[in-house]
């Protein structure tokens, strides 16, 4: 094991949606490697207790990577230097004694701050709200086997639902961009046989509710995926996109 | 106040058929003008608010993190039981429900239990039709696996990401209504006080959290899905916002608390590393499967694990346990690895971990495949390098979780592993209506007491939340809501509201006024460790009794020396920790008074005065064949008892040898 | 327009004139080249002379050229309006942003490269297609395309700006060429690598052909 560390933070403080906002810094000694990056940023925040000062107010919480509510964009990346994973799951042992590391929050007008490091991320929901479901009232189901879904599919299906929503590819494209998180939820649904009834609604009504919300457009930079917590494919913004074309061009009531 | 458990009168295998079929109903005119606040938005909030919309009622729902998609249901990994019966091993509904009372230890009731395994296949249709997409065989259909012991396959899983397909589910479907304006979806807020008027249910105090003002919600019914209160001992598998406030304030408004001390531990966690610790991890009960746990032979064997051969390891589960060895229930599983950590055998730094090796079986796998491949003169070498793969195949998201946050290859070398708090059996007293005894608030999914007894099967705790909140509540609560479509909605100025308000105005200015000198975790961590410590694993007379005085004098420094930084009026996370906390410090100590009370062993309550000569869990079913509900009185509490009637089952003692 | 209103409405539809308008221009760029190309004969400029001849007065050319000019300006103009609609998605920016860490600078830098490769192609079209086409200097008498070429690259200051104009065209053309096909929704298990290897190889070809024309004709290595 490597030995305890001391790190100088900088990290955005901003009192509310209001303020300007700035970055301070912070002194953090005795780090142990072992430490998940939030657990560092709780030291830090027991130290400003005791100081007097306000602690920084940061999202979190199921601390195990699937919940998706941790947003910190650490030293320029979303999540932080590691790949397939979000910040909760990134531990002390990637840096190294006297790192300076920079904290912001997510960046993205269709995310404002809250507070610190805290956004917004409302808009996801929306997205959801305006078609992200399979319209099938409580009761209505059949049986469970009377649609085969071959494993491809189902894979294929699972692959894009693992998405946790946590706006990091928002956060990584230069265009805060959201088509990534879109893209998911329409590709596991079109995978399947329950999503074709509204399948071409669905893109249209998801891609419009994402244009109002004021998210940019995807320019391929792949950068969404590569710092996607549960690496989603960027396959599924080319399906998406093909949906949407032929919901517009091909589709009769589109 | 007198329980009465609601039960439909005839055979147990009719009383939820002839339920449905019999209850009033309420005409969709008159949904319309009934408002029902659901707490919560896991998989028993979510499932509820949506299935509540669909029906037509006017559903506000609340959750105190940025979007309902995130509720800790969402970290289940293992998977979903059904007694659908797809594999043809011989499972049933009435298997499903055996399996769960045996599972409960006998301290669950019979109706409800049947019930829920009854409802258990519709789930699974139900999570289908909304697109979870759940593994499949080649053949295209649904795929299952066993789970926690069972001997059929019943467990339906996506990956080792269940609770999270149905969440999103659920989500979705709750998300649909809101679009459609069904739903008002209150994201960043936090129930904070119940509203009562004539001894019903009326409404709720809210905080919104972003901007710290209290909102004052009307509802003619209210439904508490607010998950369980492990975070009361600080470390737990739970979120770190997963709170017991909600109920504890419903509790406080008259509510009764069912089998507080009913705890489950789970065996496969990821130990503790030091005292930054804030959460700990859980590793799916499925690795059991596959991993053999052992200590050293001898106390305090400080050799790597690699260099303590074969005969100095023991392999205590299976040597206890010949039977069922690696594979006995999370409570026995839980408790034999505690024992040995204490009597001097555990591993790792600290001392509280056992190893959960994986070679025996990688070098299993590993011939089976180079059979496969003909190679027949493959060294241990090449065998081990082909049973790593199959175990990656099988484990691989597990083992990197691992990696991640040890920083050691679980490939090369054994996880260690010990049991951490997981799930709540407890929760508040509801009846086969899923309503507490104030009428017109109910309880469902995890924050209820109801159907898992004194230990919860794996694979159980999805079932339950789903089927609470689409299967059950959409019908039981027309029984109470029929009579209340004369109930215009009542002003939110009316006095109980402000009184409400002004309850949690005073708590919050006092939380806010101590201005001490100690934070709010500082008193967190210290009610943990007097939890885990008396109240955890293994529980006694003493221990207990000494807890309760802790406690108490950890409330009373709490709320003399806790710091609150911030404002009322802004968004302060210390302010909403410091709120819960404060629940918490109260809920331990009804905890152990629940614990001391219960003066024989069940499930995953186990008092050391009452286990057999081997030292297994003795349970005493003359004296404790009962739920204790316990009603809030000041600062003590009055025992309930609901007796438990054990019609279609007949009472064995669990044995796993 | 009703099918297609949301190629002006959407994000993703204005992506798709991105990509169409691109994939036709990278197509002019393959003929532009095989044309040019044809000076490496090196027998005086006479087999290029005769091909720009018939590019010049084709009738069919001829159509087909307005239709690239105005997929050439709707590619530009569109671009130009993405990057400003994207750069304002993000009002407040990063202190520190750490771009290289998930992505390719080319591909960040579309706009950029785009605007780079606007400039040079003005200067490009005016050096000669504004001869060729729009005056009488050219195919009136001895003054050929290929005399033109030759006396435009003798200024080295003009061979290093082409030079730069390729470099542009050459990362436009690496994120471009496979990019048309995402935005145009295409993105195969089985056909994808190649496509992007096609594209890859394509823009470096075309990009050291275009630049070593201009280098030839300045160093004499073409007469």
């Amino acid at each position: 094991m490597s030995e305890n560390m001391n790190l100088t933070l900088k990290v955005w403080r901003q009192r509310n949606n209001k303020d300007k906002g700035k970055f301070e810094d912070f002194k953090v000694n005795d780090i142990s490697p072992d430490m998940s990056f939030l657990e560092m940023f709780d030291v830090l925040n027991e130290q400003l207790i005791s100081q007097g000062s306000d602690p920084i107010a940061f999202d979190h919480d199921c601390r195990e990577g699937i919940c998706g509510m941790c947003s910190m964009y650490i030293n320029g990346r979303p999540h932080g230097p590691k790949e397939g994973i979000t910040t909760c799951q990134l531990h002390m042992r990637s840096f190294k004694d006297g790192d300076t590391i920079v904290v912001e929050p997510w960046r993205a007008n269709a995310f404002p701050v809250i507070k610190d490091l805290v956004v917004d991320r409302t808009a996801f929901d929306r997205i959801i709200a305006a078609g992200g479901f399979i319209s099938v009232n409580t009761g209505n189901a059949q049986d469970g086997n009377s649609i085969p879904i071959s494993k491809i599919d189902a894979d294929i299906a699972f692959a894009a639902a693992a998405c946790i929503g946590c706006g990091a590819c928002v956060a990584a494209c230069k265009n805060a961009s959201a088509m990534l998180f879109v893209s998911a939820k329409i590709n596991q649904l079109s995978h399947l046989p329950q999503g074709q009834p509204e399948r071409m609604q669905r893109v249209r009504a998801m891609v419009h509710q994402m244009d109002k919300e004021g998210f940019g457009a995807c320019t391929n930079t792949g950068a969404c995926s590569a710092e996607c917590p549960k690496e989603i494919s960027l396959v599924n913004i080319a399906s998406m996109n093909c949906d949407y074309i032929k919901a517009n061009v091909i589709d009769s009531n589109g | 106040m007198s329980l009465n458990s609601n039960i439909p009168e005839g055979k147990l295998e009719e009383k939820w058929i002839k339920y449905k079929s019999t209850v009033p109903l309420v005409n969709p005119a008159n949904k319309r003008n009934l408002e029902i606040l659901v707490i919560g938005s896991g998989l028993a909030g979510a499932s509820a608010a949506a299935s509540l919309a669909e029906l037509g009622y006017k559903v506000k729902c609340y959750c105190f993190q940025d979007s309902p998609r995130r509720a800790h249901s969402i970290a289940a990994q293992g998977g979903i039981n059904a007694a659908k019966n797809y594999q043809n091993d011989g499972d049933s509904v009435y298997r499903l429900f055996y399996d769960t009372i045996k599972g409960g230890d006998y301290r669950a009731r019979e109706a409800n239990v049947y019930r829920l395994a009854e409802i258990s296949p519709n789930i699974i249709d139900q999570c289908v039709a909304q697109g979870v997409p759940f593994a499949r065989e080649y053949g295209g259909m649904l795929s299952n696996r066993s789970f926690g012991g069972t001997q059929v396959q019943r467990t339906f899983y996506a990956a080792g990401q269940t609770g999270q397909q149905l969440l999103l589910g659920a989500y979705s479907a709750l998300e649909r209504q809101v679009g459609m304006g069904n739903v008002t979806m209150y994201n960043r807020h936090e129930m904070l006080e119940l509203v009562i008027i004539d001894g019903k249910a009326r409404g709720i105090i809210a905080r919104n959290l972003i901007t710290g003002k209290l909102e004052r919600h009307f509802g003619h019914a209210v439904l508490i899905c607010t998950g369980g209160y492990g975070n009361v001992f600080y470390l737990s598998t739970n979120a770190m916002g997963s709170n017991a406030t909600a109920a504890w304030k419903a509790h406080k408004k008259g509510a009764y608390f069912g089998n507080p001390c009913f705890t489950q531990i789970h065996p496969t966690c990821i130990p503790v590393s030091g005292d930054h610790q804030s959460k700990l991890t859980l590793m799916s009960e499925s690795l059991r499967n596959d991993g053999r746990i052992w200590v050293p032979k001898k106390a305090g064997d400080n050799r790597n694990p690699s260099d303590i051969p074969e005969d100095e390891r023991d392999y205590y589960l299976e040597r206890r346990y010949p039977a069922f060895g690696n594979l006995v229930p999370r409570d026995v599983a839980s408790r034999a690895a505690k024992e040995r950590c204490d009597a001097g055998f555990g591993v790792g730094n600290s001392k509280m971990a056992v190893y959960l090796d994986f070679k025996f079986n990688m070098m299993r796998y590993g011939k089976v495949e180079a059979n496969k491949a003909g190679l027949n003169d493959a060294d241990d070498n090449e065998i081990l390098k082909l049973g790593k793969e199959v175990i990656k195949e099988k484990y691989g998201n597990l083992f990197d979780m691992y990696k991640q946050i040890t920083g050691e290859d679980p490939y090369n070398s054994p996880m260690r592993i010990y049991p951490a708090v997981h799930y709540t059996m407890g929760g508040l007293w509801v009846d086969y209506n899923l309503m507490t005894n104030v009428p017109g608030l109910y309880a469902l999914g995890e924050a209820n007491f109801s159907d898992h007894g004194a230990n919860r099967l794996g694979a159980s705790a999805l079932m339950q939340g789903l089927a609470d909140g689409y299967f059950v509540i959409p019908y039981t609560i027309g029984d109470y809501l029929s009579k209340e479509i004369a109930v215009k909605p009542i002003s939110t100025e009316h006095e109980a509201f402000a009184e409400a308000e002004k309850n949690v105005n005073d708590i919050i200015s006092k939380l806010l006024n101590v201005k001490g000198t100690k934070s709010v975790d500082h008193y967190h961590k210290k009610l943990g460790k007097v939890m885990w410590d008396k109240c955890g694993m293994a529980r006694n007379t003493k221990g207990l009794e000494e807890a309760i005085n802790e406690i108490r004098e950890i409330r009373n420094e709490f709320w003399q020396n806790v710091r609150v930084t911030g404002l009322a009026d802004e968004f302060n996370p210390e302010l909403e920790k410091a709120g819960r906390v404060a629940d918490f410090l109260e809920l331990g100590e009804l905890m152990c008074i629940d614990a001391l009370h219960r003066n024989e062993s069940c499930g995953g309550h186990f008092r050391e005065e009452s286990q057999t000569e081997e030292g297994e869990a003795l349970r005493n079913d003359s004296e404790y064949s009962y739920v204790a509900a316990w009603e809030s009185n000041g600062d003590k509490w009055n025992l309930h008892k609901e007796a438990l009637n054990f019609e279609n089952i007949k009472i064995a003692q669990r044995s796993y040898k | 327009m009703g099918a297609f209103s949301f190629l002006l409405n959407s994000t993703i539809g204005k992506k798709v004139i991105m990509g169409v308008t691109g994939i036709c221009l990278v197509g002019f760029l393959a003929v532009h080249c095989f044309v040019n190309s044809l000076i490496f004969v090196n027998d005086g400029g006479e087999l290029f002379n005769t091909a720009a001849e018939f590019m010049a007065h084709n009738v069919l050319i001829r159509t087909m050229e307005i239709f690239l000019f105005l997929g050439l300006i709707l590619h530009a103009l569109q671009g130009i309006n993405l990057v400003f609609k994207n750069m304002s998605a993000r009002k407040v920016k990063y202190y520190k942003q750490d771009g290289a860490a998930n992505s390719k600078w080319y591909s960040r830098s579309m706009g950029l490269l785009g605007t780079l490769l606007l400039l040079f192609l003005i200067l490009h079209l005016k050096h000669f297609w504004y001869v060729s086409r729009l005056t009488e200097e050219i195919s009136s008498g001895d003054d050929t395309l290929f005399g033109e070429m030759k006396e435009v690259f003798a200024n080295p200051i003009v061979v290093a700006i082409y030079i730069i104009g390729v470099i542009s065209l050459a990362y436009h053309l690496l994120h471009g060429f496979q990019s048309a096909f995402q935005s145009l929704g295409f993105n195969h298990k089985k056909y994808t690598p190649f496509i992007k290897s096609f594209g890859f190889w394509y823009s470096i070809i075309i990009s050291i052909l275009f630049a070593v024309m201009p280098l030839a004709l300045h160093l004499g290595w073409v007469k």
